[in-house]
């Protein structure tokens, strides 16, 4: 068999045996029962201690949204003056310069809302004091205000009627040195082993073979690199991500950092069958998702194997597939398999360069972040899914005629506009975003913006128009990886963008704890031979039509218009 | 106010959990790998060349050549070309490589040239190249070096790096160390 296919699927299933056993971690961690982890007990004493946090206290939604909203406006704060003022601060050996306001107001959001978009360059735009005490704070912590937030979720929906979502601080501490920081320290140190530089030395000076001189970036990145996959953040240490061959130097790492980037979602969903003691509930879940996966996962990988055929035209062999943008040590099927796995789940992490994927994989790269819920990010991802079921528990109760139930409780109207809100939120941002671009590049192509509009694309015609729509669209989806031709790092880029990431990350995460939370005030009503169970195959499939209607009626047009355009040009 | 508080110190304890102890612990783990965390590093003619990981441009004839890169090997500002696969321009500039490697290695069909030669890798710095590129470079060095092509050939061979276990992922050659190793055949 071919080995690059079968390093696919190994990748997949190793992903799977270690999903599983670790979502049983995470129930037990957060139902309080004891695990190999409880020697981190007297950390977390002192942290509850000295912040002055009571762990047991009860919160209901509103006082749960109250503190997660306090202390991530702290965080924005925190990093937004750090990375302007980073030129005045130590550790700094390769004397970078301060961000501009408009790239320190879009590098501290995007990096707050677990995105990582990076206008900047990971050599020059930051130094190693804002990459470790300001991106990879930010990396470990909000991946667990995600995970805090679906545990938040898991809470409403296992209590027959309850107002307590549980204690965030305690939800998020727990996160960060039981899940987080345990994994992080193993996978760096492999990291560190296979040829990721650990060490705090800057640049190094080389003459090289053939006698020209060159400047190595380097720095303590491994850290760096593992929580970037773990918390599904993605942000590079260096400006190529992980197609960089020290922050990805050969294909064991390159598995590795797969399986990091994927494990926690995955396991999320077993965990929330143990937790709220529905197992088949969340077998279903994980099965649709995994379809959703494929749909999108076969198509890339072939389309990439096949190369590209328009240098096919021009006489080269296509033999070793669509190289432009990949790496030797990758090849093409496990350049495609990252591209979707890092679009489905809102890491943003790339070891290819998506502006030169195929047209088949740039479709689904942006369908694969339009959905956002197929796995998703830490967290986040099943409070997407959460709100497609909201809506699918919806049109079946008026498919069948009677009033939808969830887990016990009557969905109406509030719980209904919460949920289409959120989706509709989605197609606004992404489309409203794109088309005004698209008029800036049309009809006032000369402002004098750091980069003009018309010295925005990379690439002329429908690509052109998808390096724009990618970017609203991994800004709407919080996954940061680009059409990187684009010249983003200017004021218009900077703060549209970052408007996009702030409302995008705290609405979804917003709404679907209110639907929770209202949810589980309400009286309980038993199961009856009437109700339309949700962990049926039937319901899973329902879920499924959902998702696919609701997406291709909010995106089709705009699709057309890019990768589905070029597709047929290319042909 | 209470939750303003609270996060302050909350933060505050975080930073330094997550920002100064976690990379001090693995910065001091990594002392004991390879390259001490500084990246591993290529010696030949008594000095640094270079780094394994790391790709440099090889432009001689007498060399095998890497792949070509949108910044010009330049370690210090990793990034790709981001042209896409319909870009015209982009069309051109691989015509031209077609042409520029048929002309330095004479007697290679067209349909031969595997694409990595011809395309621009992700980060700029691409270390390797696929076997096939190699084995097509032979004839080419041989005969600028002066030495036979068998010779060339074992050395090749013996630099081609299988895939993880045998199993997993592309066969690859590292470009700087087969052209050390090129200098130091005699």
């Amino acid at each position: 068999m071919n080995t690059e296919l079968f390093g696919v699927i190994m990748t997949f299933l190793i992903t799977l045996l270690i999903a599983f056993p670790l979502g049983k971690y995470i129930a037990r961690v957060f139902k309080g029962e004891r695990t190999i982890t409880d020697f981190m007990n007297p950390v977390e004493r002192f942290i509850f201690r000295v912040s002055g946090i009571n762990p047991n206290a009860s919160m209901d939604w509103k006082q749960f949204l109250k503190a997660m909203l306090s202390i991530n406006m702290l965080w924005f704060v925190y990093a937004f003056f750090t990375l302007m003022f980073q030129d005045k601060l130590p550790l700094n050996p390769d004397g970078n310069p301060g961000q501009t306001p408009d790239l320190a107001f879009n590098t501290a959001i995007s990096f707050l809302v677990n995105c990582n978009l990076q206008h900047y360059s990971g050599e020059t735009g930051v130094t190693y004091f804002t990459q470790l005490f300001v991106l990879a704070f930010l990396q470990f912590v909000t991946a667990a205000t995600g995970i805090a937030a679906l545990v938040a979720l898991f809470n409403g929906i296992k209590e027959k009627t309850t107002n307590n979502l549980g204690n965030f601080w305690n939800l998020l501490v727990k996160t960060t040195t039981r899940i987080l920081l345990p994994i992080c320290i193993v996978a760096a140190i492999l990291l560190a082993f296979n040829g990721t530089p650990a060490s705090f030395d800057g640049k190094d000076s080389i003459v090289t073979l053939q006698g020209d001189s060159v400047q190595v970036s380097r720095g303590p990145a491994a850290g760096f690199v593992a929580i970037k996959h773990l918390g599904t953040n993605g942000g590079g240490w260096f400006g190529a991500n992980s197609a960089h061959p020290l922050e990805n130097p050969n294909y064991f790492t390159a598995m590795l950092e797969l399986i990091l980037q994927t494990i926690i979602p995955i396991a999320m969903i077993f965990a929330m069958g143990f937790y709220i003691q529905r197992k088949k509930f969340a077998y279903v879940i994980f099965g649709v998702m995994t379809v959703g996966m494929l749909c999108l996962l076969i198509p890339t990988i072939a389309t990439e194997l096949h190369g590209n055929p328009a240098i096919a035209k021009l006489g080269a062999s296509q033999a070793t597939g669509a190289m432009e943008g990949k790496e030797v040590r990758f090849g093409p099927a496990l350049s495609g398999y990252w591209s979707i796995i890092t679009t489905i789940i809102s890491t943003g992490s790339i070891n290819s360069m998506h502006d030169s994927s195929m047209a088949i994989s740039g479709l689904m790269q942006l369908l694969a972040m339009m959905i956002n819920a197929f796995y998703g990010g830490c967290g986040v991802g099943i409070l997407n899914y959460y709100i497609y079921i909201i809506i699918a528990v919806f049109i079946s109760g008026l498919m069948v005629g009677r009033t939808p139930e969830f887990m016990g409780h009557k969905v109406e109207a509030r719980e209904i506009k919460i949920a289409s809100m959120v989706w509709l939120l989605s197609a606004i941002l992404v489309k409203g975003g794109a088309a005004l671009a698209a008029y800036m590049v049309a009809h006032h192509p000369d402002v004098a913006w750091a980069v003009k509009p018309s010295a925005w694309l990379n690439n002329p015609s429908y690509h052109g128009f998808s390096e724009m729509l990618y970017e609203f669209t991994s800004s709407n989806a919080n996954n940061g990886s680009g059409f990187e031709g684009l010249g983003d790092n200017n004021i218009f880029w900077n703060v549209s963008t970052g408007i996009v990431l702030i409302l995008a990350r705290f609405i979804p995460i917003i709404g679907p704890i209110a639907i929770v939370g209202l949810l589980a005030n309400k009286k309980f009503i038993p199961e009856s031979p009437g109700t339309l169970r949700t962990d049926s195959l039937t319901f899973g499939a329902m879920t499924f039509a959902v998702i696919v209607i609701v997406n291709a009626l909010s995106f089709f047009p705009a699709l057309a218009l890019g990768p589905i355009a070029e597709y047929f040009s290319l042909q | 106010m209470k939750n303003f508080l609270i996060s302050i110190k909350l933060t505050c304890i975080l930073i330094i959990l997550c920002g100064l102890v976690f990379p001090v612990l693995i910065a001091m783990a990594g002392k004991l790998a390879p390259g001490g965390g500084k990246g591993e590093t290529v010696m030949a003619h008594g000095r640094v060349v270079g780094y394994a990981n790391v790709g440099q441009k090889f432009t001689e004839d007498k060399y095998f050549w890497g792949r070509p890169s949108a910044v010009d090997y330049n370690a210090a500002g990793s990034a790709g070309s981001n042209k896409g696969p319909s870009n015209p321009d982009y069309l051109k500039t691989v015509q031209d490589r077609i042409d520029s490697f048929l002309v330095h290695n004479p007697g290679v069909k067209k349909e031969e040239i595997p694409s990595e030669v011809v395309t621009a890798s992700g980060s700029g710095l691409d270390p390797d190249i696929s076997p096939a590129s190699a084995f097509l470079q032979i004839k080419r060095v041989a005969a600028v070096r002066g030495i036979s092509a068998d010779k060339v050939k074992t050395l090749v061979d013996s630099h081609v790096q299988k895939p993880l276990l045998g199993l997993f992922g592309p066969s690859k050659v590292n470009v700087l160390k087969l052209n050390v190793a090129l200098d130091e055949l005699k």
